[in-house]
């Protein structure tokens, strides 16, 4: 099975380097049957992965010691789902996983454009091929995950081994949000290949009109919806699992992942003036190229552990790999644009504060001053080693700093571009219009205050999300009461015909309804209280208004781990509100210790309790508690976010019935052709 | 340069100016120095001069003490300790025990001992290289709180 492994990478490897000199060569020469061959080549190039993937997966499956990577990353009382996900698990497993992902995005783009005539789509697929042969290349000879364990007997001859039991996975990750957490991430930063792919075509072949704006829109999308949620899953994984009461720790990796998150937000956006007004040409290309590029480089974070990082993985020489791709790629990038730039100018400038390009161009701006703060503070401690021989780390308050204010002034703009004008709003339309919403948000700032709000940036915050609430509101209750009116629908039918035909407008407000939520969530976080208590059976304790009461220590067990479980009931004012039994686990194959959170959770907050450890004075438990405001309202935030995204990716009825008559149009003109 | 464009300028600056003192005033509250336990001995508190310090080593084996989620140990490079205490909020991590590499950070006090607010540890792995034979790089260690 290793071979099997091992000679389909090379044979994939071998297909993607045809492939690339095919799709050019027939591109440029205008020979249509080399192409052909050349995206035939990338489908079979998928194939190969897929047989590596399964070949990888088989083996983790069996518990197929010899490998190095296999009895690294799981044991045999490990439960099959985790050995399956254990292919993500550690550096060389997640790599190959990714190499697939780049090779089923390059196969669908492939098939998705299978009708499409002209240079744009073989040059793209071209494109996606390169970042395949780096990263097969990877597989091969920087992280082969086909590796064998060999040992030196003492004869200088190495023979192959296997030890009696895997290491395990690690039991942080043993959680079934942290199984989908790392596909998602890997689906959204792999999917601004294509977009990337696309943008560099329209480079190559100077064709920098709308067209590849239009043929990413979706390819954006999806991999920005891919991202944020494998964002914020991660977010929940570190709420439930590491147990320190929060969800961003402003890590490393986790700021690799915001990175082109953010100037993916700020890409979105800015294609809508381009569309509208043609501006703007070299930004969007700047932003997509710079996009895969932190997507490359938040790889390359997560792999190199160049940084220190609860994802940091045994530092390795892959490092080098990724340092040459990204020079050699971005290079070659910044040449194309500078060599391009006769074709991307702006046909028109900014007039007034007081418009919608206006709005874009500070969300922009924005956006790219939080990526570039957080850049800043996640490179500092190697710059500064660097710089001054000195390593200096930058923490939240750092981060905080800069990204609070930019989220409430992004807060702001989400209220007020999507009801601005384009070129200039007349100020009679602005206080028609933005008379409730204000009204709104300073009420909700009164009421805040004297529910006893005290501090500055968590009032702005609430009087900021009634203002944006009320604009949302207002934006959907006038479509439908037009409609209600010349149709004769009713409301829940006029809302929905409403937001299907113009599904990028009224899901961009769902999605923008679903950023309100996210910081509601954010806010709540000024307000955590915390404790802690000693107890055994029928000890209690309180802690932010909350009593705790122990009811008994018990000890647990299991074929993968021992343990220790305190049995809590927690009450507020008299009135029981759960029973909570938070762990603490031991797990044999990997000799680490776990602690197992319990949550209650509900709209207003959440209590969060962990198993600290024992007084060994005593032997009593210690149990820490958080009260968590508002937490909730991330959640659903990240639900309605997904849901947004989705709706506004579906296509609607017309857009179905335009894109089927094209491909028939297409067809006749190619049976034609090749009938002459 | 046009009107408009003088005006959309002046917009971003005053942005961008703003932006940058945020970013001035979070780095100088939350900057933290790196420092090895031998760097550690040989300058005492008053060096600091009121900074905030990263410091790596080996959790001593035994030297752990809880009282409540108040922890004292003893980190340990070669020969050389340190004596620390965590006042965190956040309970250590799973992952801190006798022997796991880890990193603190805080404050050095007069006395010579290390408050921490912040405790990074990464156990030695049953294959891997056992502790005490090379001083811990923060690069080498996971963070897990």
């Amino acid at each position: 099975m290793a071979n099997l492994g091992n000679i389909s990478i090379s044979v994939a490897l071998a297909f993607t380097i045809y492939a690339i000199f095919a799709l050019f060569y027939g591109a440029r020469t205008g020979r249509r049957e080399m192409v052909k061959s050349g995206t035939h080549a990338v489908y079979a190039v998928f194939a190969f992965v897929s047989l590596a993937v399964i070949a990888l997966e088989y083996l983790l499956v069996k518990s197929d010691f010899t490998i190095e990577y296999v009895s690294s990353y799981s044991n045999r009382d490990l439960p099959l789902f985790y050995k399956l996900a254990a292919l993500w698990g550690g550096q060389k497993g997640s790599l190959l996983f990714w190499t697939w992902i780049v090779t089923l995005y390059g196969a669908i783009a492939a098939y998705v454009n299978r009708h499409h005539a002209g240079k744009l789509v073989p040059y793209m697929l071209g494109i996606v091929s390169l970042t395949s042969v780096f990263f097969l290349v990877v597989n091969k000879f920087g992280a082969n995950p086909f590796a064998q364990l060999v040992i030196d007997h003492g004869d200088g001859r190495l023979a192959s081994f296997a030890p009696p039991d895997g290491r395990g996975l690690n039991p942080l990750l043993q959680h079934p949000a942290m199984v989908i957490h790392p596909p998602m991430l890997y689906l959204g930063y792999v999917g601004f290949v294509v977009p990337f792919a696309f943008c560099m075509a329209a480079l190559l072949t100077r064709e920098l009109g709308n067209a590849w704006i239009k043929m990413t829109r979706r390819w954006t999308l999806t991999a920005w919806l891919f991202l944020g949620t494998g964002i914020l899953l991660g977010g929940k994984w570190a709420y439930v699992e590491l147990g320190w009461g929060g969800y961003w720790a402003w890590d490393p990796v986790e700021n690799a992942s915001l990175m082109p998150w953010l100037t993916g937000t700020a890409f979105l956006h800015s294609v809508i003036v381009q569309e509208r007004k043609n501006m703007l040409k070299i930004w969007n290309v700047t932003l997509i190229l710079a996009t895969y590029m932190l997507a490359i480089f938040g790889t390359f974070l997560t792999r190199s552990g160049i940084v220190s990082s609860v994802h940091a993985f045994a530092q390795s020489s892959i490092g080098y790999y990724f340092a040459a791709f990204l020079v050699g790629m971005g290079a070659f990038a910044i040449y194309l644009v500078f060599s391009r730039l006769a074709y991307l100018k702006s046909d028109n400038q900014l007039d007034s504060y007081a418009s919608r390009e206006a709005s874009f161009l500070f969300n922009n701006l924005v956006l790219l001053a939080a990526c570039f703060a957080v850049l800043w503070g996640t490179i500092f401690p190697v710059i500064s080693e660097m710089v001054q021989g000195e390593q200096i780390t930058v923490g939240a308050p750092f981060f905080n700093k800069i990204n609070v204010p930019i989220g409430l002034f992004l807060l702001f703009l989400t209220g007020i571009g999507p009801l601005l004008a384009w070129r200039k709003t007349s100020f009679e339309s602005m206080s028609r219009i933005f008379m409730w919403p204000v009204l709104a948000g300073a009420a909700t700032a009164v009421v805040a205050v004297l529910a006893g709000v005290r501090s500055f940036y968590p009032a702005v915050s609430f009087a900021l999300s009634a203002f944006v609430i009320t604009t949302i509101v207002t934006e959907f209750s006038r479509a439908a009461r037009a409609r209600m009116r010349s149709t004769g629908e009713n409301v829940a039918r006029a809302l929905y015909r409403v937001s299907s035909i113009n599904k990028r407008r009224y899901g961009g407000y769902i999605v923008h309804f679903a950023f309100v939520c996210l910081l509601v969530g954010f806010t709540g976080q000024a307000f955590t209280t915390e404790g802690w208590g000693e107890a055994t059976g029928g000890d209690r304790f309180s802690i932010g208004g909350y009593d705790f009461e122990c009811l008994s220590l018990e000890d647990i067990e299991d074929p993968n781990y021992v343990g220790m479980r305190a049995n809590l009931v927690v009450w507020k004012n008299g009135k029981r509100v759960e029973e909570l039994s938070p762990e603490k686990r031991f797990y044999h194959a990997s000799e680490q210790t776990t602690s197992e959170v319990r949550i209650h959770t509900s709209l207003r907050e959440d209590v969060y309790v962990v198993f600290a450890g024992i007084n060994e004075d005593n032997d009593k438990a210690i149990i820490q508690a958080w009260i968590n405001p508002l937490v909730t309202w991330v959640w659903i935030g990240a639900l309605l976010m997904v849901a947004g995204t989705v709706w506004t990716i579906i296509p609607n009825r017309r857009e179905r019935r335009v894109h089927r008559d094209k491909g028939q149009v297409e067809r006749l003109l190619r049976a034609t052709e090749v009938a002459r | 340069m046009s009107n408009k464009a003088v005006k959309f300028a002046i917009g971003v600056a005053v942005i961008v100016a703003a932006i940058g003192y945020f970013a001035v005033a979070g780095f100088n509250e939350g900057k933290a120095y790196y420092r090895t336990l031998d760097e550690l001995a040989a300058t005492d508190a008053a060096a600091d001069d009121g900074a905030r310090l990263r410091v790596a080593g080996v959790v001593l084996p035994g030297s752990i003490e809880r009282q409540g989620t108040q922890i004292t140990f003893q980190l340990a490079q070669g020969d050389l300790r340190l004596p620390v205490r965590y006042v965190g909020s956040a309970p250590v991590p799973d992952t801190f025990k006798d022997g796991a590499d880890a990193v603190v950070e805080g404050m050095r006090l007069t006395d010579g001992s290390f408050e921490a607010d912040h405790i990074q540890a990464k156990c030695a792995s049953k294959y891997e290289a056992k502790y005490g034979d090379a001083a811990a790089h923060p690069d080498a260690v996971e963070r897990s709180y």
